[in-house]
Order: structure tokens, then sequence, then C-alpha cells
């Protein structure tokens, strides 16, 4: 579903892009609008450009050709309006507390000494209980898990109070309840902030029913659409090169599964 | 013991160095660039070798190819494991490089124990100044780059999104490095900068402090176990840098037992 470039109403808009990793081409000519307020599941095998993609759409990545819109405005690199948790979450300084952690990356691009301001604080002490995790800012990062740490960075991620939040695979290395649970805190804050989020993952099923849209990037192409248009065996075959199966369980729930997805 | 002019010279020289020193040494450690730091102070000693068989001061050829040096390593930074043993060569070439130009020198034992082992109770006048001089730019390079550089150094793919440019700010610190080493060069020998770079702030992070409190602490830390080396190397008769370096490793264990 192409839609006029810059048109309101959408967070993001790509007009033939091709994106490069090196010489060689990772998304060719790709065209597609993410609406705002959608909530979007990015999937795709392994090296199909999820990462890419997203850190297209920071200006950390130059687009080989075509155009990026963001909210109608080109991508500036650093801009206040998007949120970010990228992928490798091991912060550095185990014997830091979550909330120092916080404080460090506020403001985190000017020049200056890391003075955090009340008002500062106080962002941080939103944000924190936003997601639920005021309880967690006073550990040190080394005594976390993952799951712990990810709602940190979420919180994090959330600082600026951004449109447009990016996250890339922060339901990795969770287990399946604590998958769900970060999923459905994802769906919450996102609608109580109003923000458009596109969330990779690798397995479908723990964004079923938090997802409305789904995109997927596999061989250089991308299909955007509605999550049961997209999650369907022919076209999730179609799109892997594999078989993929898509199953209606009697309970409601979509179960995606195939042979190495 | 402040009656006499070198000891005030001693201890106004060390201050400087430590206020520099300190709050570098933190960044390195949280930065896991100690070894860098450490390459650093040997290139410094090829520099100021070379400077003295010029005929230069070998202080600003220790400053100066400690800068360069940080820059360089700054500008070509890669992943850790590959830089080591690059680091690794480029010290070795460097310590060799100053053992030929020890060699040509002819009143070399004096130059070369004085650079290695440091030489804190002959500082002179200028050479104060100089200190002095270039740790306010050093303390004013950092004042500007520590958010960034804090940022990018606990959460790099974030601050590279948020517009951080993390090779500048990377390059910048080595030369801070560069320019902080060769300072402490001077107090404790190339051998033993680790003790005023390294030690304080190593403790300073094992005591788990938060960002800005810890590098106060860091720069606490030096200035104490500098001044305290001088004191007690005053009571003692023995070498300041054996004093530095043993409080530096004793004030680092007992932080292991401050951790909450």
């Amino acid at each position: 579903m192409i839609k006029a470039p810059g048109r309101r109403g959408s967070a993001v808009c790509c007009r033939g892009v091709t994106l490069d990793v090196g010489s060689h081409a990772i998304l060719s000519d790709i065209s597609l609008t993410v609406e705002a307020g959608s909530f979007v599941g990015l999937f795709g095998p392994n090296g199909a450009g999820k990462t890419t993609f997203l850190r297209a759409l920071l200006g950390l990545v130059q687009v080989e050709s075509g155009d990026i819109m963001l909210f109608g405005d080109a991508v500036t690199r650093g801009s206040r309006s998007i949120g970010y948790m990228p992928q490798s979450r091991t912060p550095n300084g185990a014997t830091l507390t979550g909330r120092d952690l916080l404080a460090s990356g506020f403001d985190g691009g000017k020049w200056g000494v890391p003075w955090v301001s009340r008002a500062g604080y106080a962002e941080i002490e939103a944000v924190l209980e936003a997601v639920d995790a005021v309880s967690l800012a006073d550990r040190r990062l080394g005594s976390l898990s993952g799951g712990e740490r990810q709602r940190l960075l979420i919180a994090q991620a959330l600082l600026g109070s951004p449109r447009l939040l990016l996250l890339d695979e922060p339901l990795a290395s969770l287990d399946p309840a604590r998958m769900r649970e970060m999923a459905l805190l994802l769906r919450d804050v996102a609608r109580k902030r109003e923000m458009t989020v596109i969330c990779s993952a690798h397995d479908i099923n723990p964004l079923m029913g938090v997802m409305d849209t789904v995109l997927c990037l596999a061989r250089g192409q991308a299909r955007i659409g509605p999550v049961d248009e997209v999650v369907t065996s022919e076209v999730l075959s179609a799109l892997y090169g594999a078989p993929v199966e898509v199953c209606h369980a009697p309970s409601g729930r979509v179960l995606v599964s195939a042979d190495g997805l | 013991m402040l009656a006499y002019d070198f000891m005030r010279m001693a201890f106004a020289a060390s201050a400087c160095v430590a206020l520099l020193a300190g709050p570098v040494g933190w960044f390195l450690v949280l930065r896991g660039q100690s070894f860098a730091g450490h390459a650093l102070s040997h290139i410094a000693f090829a520099g100021a070798a070379g400077a003295a068989l010029a005929g230069i001061s070998p202080l600003a050829g220790l400053l100066g190819a400690a800068v360069v040096a940080g820059g360089a390593m700054g500008l070509t930074g890669r992943d850790t494991g590959e830089r080591d043993v690059a680091i690794g060569m480029v010290l070795s070439l460097a310590m060799g490089f100053g053992v030929l130009f020890l060699h040509l020198l002819t009143r070399s034992a004096a130059t070369a124990t004085a650079l290695l082992f440091g030489n804190v109770l002959g500082v002179s006048g200028g050479m104060l100044a100089s200190l002095a001089a270039s740790a306010v730019a050093g303390l004013v390079v950092l004042g500007l780059l520590s958010r960034p550089l804090l940022f990018a150094s606990l959460q790099p793919e974030l601050a590279e999104a948020r517009g951080v440019s993390l090779r500048l700010v990377s390059t910048l610190f080595l030369m801070l490095v560069g320019a902080a080493t060769a300072e402490c060069a001077q107090i404790t020998g190339v051998l033993l900068v680790f003790t005023l770079m390294v030690g304080p702030g190593a403790a300073a992070q094992r005591m788990g402090l938060a960002p800005p409190v810890g590098i106060l602490c860091a720069t606490g830390l030096a200035l104490g176990e500098a001044w305290g080396g001088l004191t007690l190397s005053w009571w003692t008769d023995w070498p300041v840098s054996f004093w530095i370096a043993v409080l530096s490793v004793v004030v680092f264990l007992l932080a292991g037992l401050r951790r909450l």
C-alpha cells in the first residue's frame, strides 16, 4: 500500500529506497508508508536488513537511492523525534545504577559536563514510571537480568518524548512469559504516549495482538500491510522462500511455524 | 619539608598532574582503554628521548609524541582485539627507538632514569608553568568533551544515533590521554604512569559511584596519592614513584572492600 509521499498522518514514508551494506545492496527499491500511530512488527530472516533499515531511519546509514521522510521531513541524524533502542544492550559500567545510566545519556549529544538538572531528573523519573522500572533504577547494572535491563533501555528510549520509537529486537533472549509481558508493556506505553512504533523481532507470535501492521523484509524486498493480510501462509512462504505455516488455533490465536523460523 | 623550594615545586607540579590524570584516568578505565594509555606512555618515552637527542626540551617531545600518537590511535581505531595487537606492535617499536635514542645520547644514564622513573624533585619554574598550562588546557577540553564522552563510552550505538560522532570523541579523548600521560611521566616516569592514571580511576570505578562523583573521587585520589607519595618519600628517602605505586595499589584494594 503505497501512499502519496509526505502525506499527513504518515510517520515513515520510503520511496524507491535502496540501502547498501558495503557494496552489497541489502534492500533494493523499496517503497512503503507507515501510518502515524501504528505499531509495526518488523520481521525477516537474519541479514535481511532489519537493523540496516532502522539505522537508515536514524540517518546512520545513507540511502543509496530514493528518499525517506519522517513525519514529512527528511531524515536527520540525532533527531529528537525518534527514540531508539539498539540491539546490543550490555552497557559498559556494570557498577553504575540504572538511574546513572539514564542520566549519562540525558542530552548526551551536547558538549559540556555530564551534569543533569533537576528537571532532567524529573523527566528520568517520569519515563522510569512509564515502564514500571522505578524499582530497578537504584540497582547496579551488573546485577540486573536481561529483561530488567531491557526495561531500563526502553525507559531511556522514551526520554525526550519521541513520536517514533525504533526498537531493535527488544524481545530477544527473554523467556516466553517475559516476551509477552514486554510486548504488552510496549503496546500500552505506545498507546498512552501516542507513539508510532517499529519493533523488529525474530518470532512473530509474541507480537500477535500487539502489532497492527507487519513489515517483512526478505531477499531485498519489503512487504507491509495489516496483520491478517501479511501473516498468511502464502505471503510469508513467498517472502522467506521457504514453507511457512500460519495456523489459527481454536482459541483465536494465530501461530506461525516454519523450519528454522 | 615545605621550607625547601624543590619540595614546594614538587607538590605544585604533582597537583597539576593529578588534577588532569585523575579524571582522564577515570574515563580510560571506563572505556577499557588502559592498554592504550600504557602504550602512549611508551611512545611518549621515545618522543622525549628523541627530543633530548635533538637538543629540544624532553617535555615538549613527551607531550608532542603522546598527543600525536593518541590522535592517530583515535583516527584509526578499530575493534579492540585487533587494536590491542596493533598497539602492542607500535608500543614495542617506540620503546626500541627510545632505547636507540638514549644509546646515541652520551649523558644517557641520568636522562633515562629521569624519563623512565620520573624526576619530580627536579622540577624547574619553567617546567611547572608548562605543566600547569597543559593541565588547564586539558581540563578545558575535558570539560567540553565529558558529556558526549560518557554517553559514547557507556552506550556507543545509542550515542551515535543521538548525533555523537564516535570517532571525533574517541580521537579527542586519546589526544587528551596523551597529554595526561606526558604530564604523568614527569612525576612518575613513563614506566609508572599507570599508578596515577589508571590506579585512582580504577579505584573510583570499583566504588560504584555515580559518574560525576566518581570523576571527582578519582581526581581526589590521584591528588592524595601524588602528595602522599611525596610526603612518604621525604620521610623515608625512598623514591617518590615507589610510594605512589604502593599507595595506588593499596587504595585500589581498599576500594574493593568498600564495594556494595
